[in-house]
């Protein structure tokens, strides 16, 4: 059972409170989405390290139940 | 010692110490078999830079194992000189800032 867009968008606001989510359902098929992720927890750390964050709030079923998930990060305007 | 007595871990070390810019992927770069590896190839393509794309479908051990050394849940995944680059968004996100032709530029002697 794929992950729907809600539950990933949940995931992510819980492990990053102050963040603004966008979730895009690419293909219209609840299998492939994209995620705009704007928080202050990314300050200071690699993109690799951002994108590490995301998904770990996401969880085990990335690249699993999962599949696709188009991820962006970025820190809060000034 | 023979690459097949190696742990999966010492072969991906082997793999990303010997190959300045390496992409572990789906498929092959002639024919991924997945649009993030795809998207991945057309980058280094037109970057115009030699690669070797490693496929993991190939082999359960490196597919599964490629992730735990990274400590990343997806393929494709990029190495450049030894270093962990990203998947494919940040792979795409480099390329339009123009940090990886920086990234995959033969390093000056020194």
């Amino acid at each position: 059972m794929p992950m729907d867009g809600p539950e990933i968008e949940q995931r992510i606001q819980t492990a990053f409170p102050d963040a603004k989510v966008v979730i895009v359902d690419l293909a219209g098929d609840g299998d492939h989405w994209a995620a705009r992720v704007t928080s202050e927890a990314f300050r200071g750390k690699s993109r690799v390290q951002q994108h590490k964050l995301v998904y770990a709030a996401i969880g085990t079923e990335l690249g699993g139940d999962l599949h696709a998930l188009a991820l962006q990060t970025f820190l809060p305007a000034d | 010692m023979s690459t097949s007595a190696m742990s999966t871990s010492d072969r991906i070390a082997k793999i990303i110490a010997d190959t300045p810019v390496v992409l572990f992927m789906k498929g092959v770069p002639a024919a991924p078999q997945c649009g993030f590896s795809a998207g991945v190839v057309k980058v280094l393509d037109a970057l115009g830079v030699p690669y070797e794309g490693i496929n993991v479908l190939a082999d359960p051990f490196l597919r599964e194992g490629i992730k735990e050394f990274s400590d990343w849940p997806t393929i494709p995944q990029l190495y450049v000189k030894g270093e962990f680059v990203g998947g494919c968004d940040i792979v795409r996100e480099m390329y339009e800032s123009g940090e990886l032709q920086t990234l995959v530029a033969p390093a000056s002697a020194g």
